[in-house]
């Protein structure tokens, strides 16, 4: 155990020394002031406008760039590392393969919660602060689902990242896979799913549930379904209503989302030769 | 003698690849082992059964009396050390940084630290990055994290690549005293000269096979290769002594000859030379390393291993 607690703490030093975690959080900070800000300038206003609109535009920025800073935060985590030359003595050291891995998970795990947590509260206080009549406590909450489930989503992302970079051998690779694995799940998927949806004009009860295979729009679910008037926006009120699409359902499927790549990867990685 | 390390008819494949075959190797305690060979011989494939890193295809390998890739690898792991060939380091961490990560992962005493970066002559330089560091620097830096935790045996796979004489000869003189201590050593090299001095016994591989093993001592009469004979004097003046038992000769210059002698004829070449007149100095060259591993690469790769002659 003391091995993987080494692993974590080194990455998570290294995650500081980069900057990564204040880049992260200025990024995700500012960008959710300003489309608080900015939210309503479409429609000729400048300003707070609602929560719901607030919240619907900061789940969407956020499924765009968590999972992509997940994915260049953790693509390299093994085949960085075999490149450099350092893997192979890391391997002779008295730690498992698994201990080594999931050292790692913990490390990227924790600077991405800590940098969401920063430049999401940032941007909750800076709305608080600068809204005329915001209600605290639905603030508070929406901010913190959001909070939550960014960081689940990003953990998903990591997953997969490492599932990447165990399976690998070069890291321009990896880089490239990543960007894909990126373009699936947050272009790709939706637009499949929008085709779908044409097509099949009646008895696509069960479309919906095709939702639950892409972590993003697990993600979105989550927060969209959390406020009511969101779901006036989004169309998804009947959704809603269902037993699968409430909140803590989505969070244990993201948390198998978090598994299952990262299960795989482990597997992987025990196996690989070096 | 307890052997340290038994390698029992090992063979390691890789596909068709056969990058160990039948390999029988037992290493002493306390002693230091090269491992010589051309690129693609097997060294470094030793090494990495040896570390446990990859598993034998046939054959039993074990190490301090355990398998190395099995249930006790982790006990095992922290009595070794490992110095890789092209060894890397964190870039953006200092050479403290990176011993002190790699010392609590092997649950070594970290007060070692210091001590083991004077001792490989990076005290100044232990607070500057990695990233700044020579090549020298980084194999000094990769010594040190070798013997972080008192390791009783050392595995360094071509530690002198890309070092200046000097750095050699420090870095044997390291290996030298950690042997004293009681360290055995197993190191593979390509580089010959400078090796010889430090080693106990040699292990000549070639395509996976073992072509010889013993002193060098053992080697040379094994080879039974000719010793060379350097004559300084006034070769114009005094013709060459007739009748040397002598298999070859050559000028090396109008003062220096040189003759290949074979091992029972030395004494009467000597006598004869010693008893020419003009002749100002008599140098008497032993077949380096460098001779034997030719000779062994090339006579035995093509036919069967050669027997172990201890």
């Amino acid at each position: 155990m003391s091995a993987t607690f080494t692993v974590a703490r080194k990455e998570f030093q290294d995650g500081l020394r980069n900057r990564w975690v204040l880049a992260i959080a200025l990024v995700l900070a500012l960008m959710a002031v300003g489309i608080a800000y900015f939210g309503a300038a479409a429609s000729g206003g400048l300003g707070f406008t609602s929560l719901a609109t607030t919240v619907v535009s900061l789940s969407t920025l956020a499924v765009f760039l968590i999972p992509l800073i997940a994915l260049l935060l953790a693509y390299d985590a093994i085949v960085g590392e075999q490149e450099a030359g350092t893997l192979l003595l890391l391997l002779t050291y008295p730690m498992s393969r698994s201990a080594l891995l999931l050292g790692k998970f913990l490390g990227h795990g924790l600077i991405l919660g800590v940098a969401t947590t920063l430049g999401f509260g940032i941007a909750g206080i800076a709305i608080a602060l600068g809204a005329p009549d915001v209600e605290l406590l639905a603030l508070a909450r929406s901010i913190g689902l959001l909070i939550v489930s960014s960081v689940l989503l990003g953990w998903v992302f990591i997953a997969f990242a490492y599932l990447i970079s165990v399976w690998v051998v070069e890291k321009a690779r990896a880089a490239g896979l990543a960007l894909i694995v990126w373009f699936v799940f947050v272009l790709v998927f939706d637009l499949a799913l929008l085709a779908l949806l044409v097509g099949a004009q009646n008895g696509g009860d069960w479309l919906p549930y095709l939702l639950l295979l892409n972590p993003t729009d697990c993600f979105r679910l989550i927060n969209l379904a959390g406020i009511e008037a969101a779901q006036a926006y989004s169309g998804l009120t009947a959704l809603a209503r269902e037993s699968a699409f409430q909140p803590g359902w989505l969070m244990l499927i993201l948390l198998g989302w978090i598994l299952v790549p990262l299960g795989l990867a482990l597997l992987r990685f025990r196996h690989r030769s070096v | 003698m307890n052997d340290i390390i038994t390698f029992d008819g090992v063979t390691k494949r890789h596909g068709d690849v056969v990058s160990l075959q039948d390999l029988h190797l037992g290493v002493h305690q306390g002693e230091v082992l090269a491992l010589l060979g051309h690129n693609g011989a097997g060294k470094t494939t030793a090494m990495k059964l040896i570390l446990g890193l990859i598993v034998p295809s046939e054959g039993e390998l074990r190490v301090f009396g355990a398998t190395p890739h099995g249930s006790e690898a982790n006990q095992l792991r922290q009595r070794l050390g490992f110095l890789p060939e092209n060894v890397g380091f964190y870039e953006q961490l200092s050479g403290r940084e990176v011993l002190d990560y790699f010392a609590r992962l092997k649950r070594a005493d970290r007060h070692q630290i210091d001590d083991l970066l004077e001792q490989v002559g990076l005290g100044e330089a232990s607070k500057r990055r990695v990233k700044t560091y020579s090549k020298g620097m980084r194999q000094r830096l990769g010594l040190a994290q070798a013997l972080l935790g008192e390791p009783q045996l050392l595995l360094l796979d071509e530690p002198t690549t890309g070092l200046d004489p000097a750095a050699t000869r420090d870095f044997y003189t390291t290996v030298k005293t950690l042997r004293d201590q009681g360290c055995t050593v197993l190191l593979s090299s390509h580089v010959l000269p400078g090796v010889e001095p430090y080693i106990d016994r040699a292990l000549i591989l070639g395509g996976g096979r073992r072509l010889a093993l013993g002193s060098l001592d053992e080697l040379r009469s094994q080879a039974a290769l000719p010793l060379t004979i350097r004559a300084k004097g006034d070769w114009a003046v005094n013709a060459l002594p007739a009748d040397l038992p002598a298999q070859q000769m050559q000028r090396l210059n109008g003062n220096v000859c040189e003759f290949h002698v074979r091992p029972k004829n030395k004494m009467q070449v000597l006598r004869r030379l010693a008893t020419t007149p003009g002749i100002e100095d008599i140098e008497l060259l032993p077949p380096s390393l460098e001779h034997l591993y030719t000779h062994f690469s090339a006579t035995l790769s093509t036919t069967l291993p050669a027997r172990d002659p201890s």
